[in-house]
């Protein structure tokens, strides 16, 4: 499809999208969002850009396939095992550890976020695998 | 006083939010084209975003913006989806 208002358009809805995919995976567990809900908007940005332009350039230029975005989510959830693990605690029992950040104030990390980073980008690579099975056309 | 003038106007204003939803359902139904379709489709999605945003002054709480922020951005993706397959058939 050839709209130029689309294609001008494409490059602020793409970040928008990603940064709100963002927003969604960092709040999520607790909050509203999750790596579920922000895997599914960093998804559309490329589901929106192969709209706009031709599908196949889009395609060819994702430098990760699908399914190596399927193997980072794999190995991101067998890493957030770890953590309870060498704590022997049971397993995936969630691990939080507060971190000094100066002026900032402290943050707080732990063992769900790596569950949720392991979510989000599976999620990215089987929505995108789906998508690009769905529309290619013999 | 105020707080009455408050309630009227949030029931008025989901009153008339159902109503037009009401009617861009009828065009879903009845519509002569799938063009019409798509655009109460759209219309649909603006109506719910309304909806959310009313109700979290209700509630009083500002959670559910985000909600609104997450729609807006992909009803657009889905009318643009259609579109796109109308024109290749």
């Amino acid at each position: 499809m050839n709209s130029v208002i689309l294609q001008l358009a494409t490059p602020y809805v793409r970040s928008l999208l990603i940064f709100f995919a963002f927003v969604a995976l960092l709040r999520g567990h607790n909050n509203p969002g999750g790596g579920f809900i922000g895997g599914l908007l960093a998804a559309l940005a490329i589901v929106f850009s192969s709209f706009a332009f031709d599908r196949r350039p889009v395609q060819r230029k994702l430098k990760i396939k699908p399914g190596g975005y399927v193997a980072m989510g794999l190995v991101f959830l067998l890493l957030s095992f770890s953590p309870s693990l060498l704590k022997s605690q049971m397993l995936m029992e969630g691990v939080w550890v507060t971190i000094p950040m100066g002026i900032l104030g402290e943050l707080n990390v732990g063992s769900p976020l790596l569950f949720d980073i392991g979510v989000f980008m599976a999620v990215i690579g089987v929505t995108l695998m789906f998508f690009f099975t769905l529309t290619n056309r013999k | 006083m105020g707080h009455q003038f408050c309630n009227i106007i949030l029931t008025f204003s989901f009153a008339m939010l159902l109503v037009a939803f009401a009617l861009a359902f009828i065009r879903i139904v009845k519509g002569p084209t799938a063009r019409d379709r798509i655009v109460a489709l759209d219309l649909v999605a603006s109506i719910t975003m309304g909806f959310i945003l009313v109700y979290s002054v209700v509630i009083n709480n500002a959670i559910y913006f985000d909600i609104v922020i997450v729609i807006s951005l992909i009803s657009f993706i889905g009318t643009v989806a259609t579109s796109t397959y109308l024109k290749q058939k």
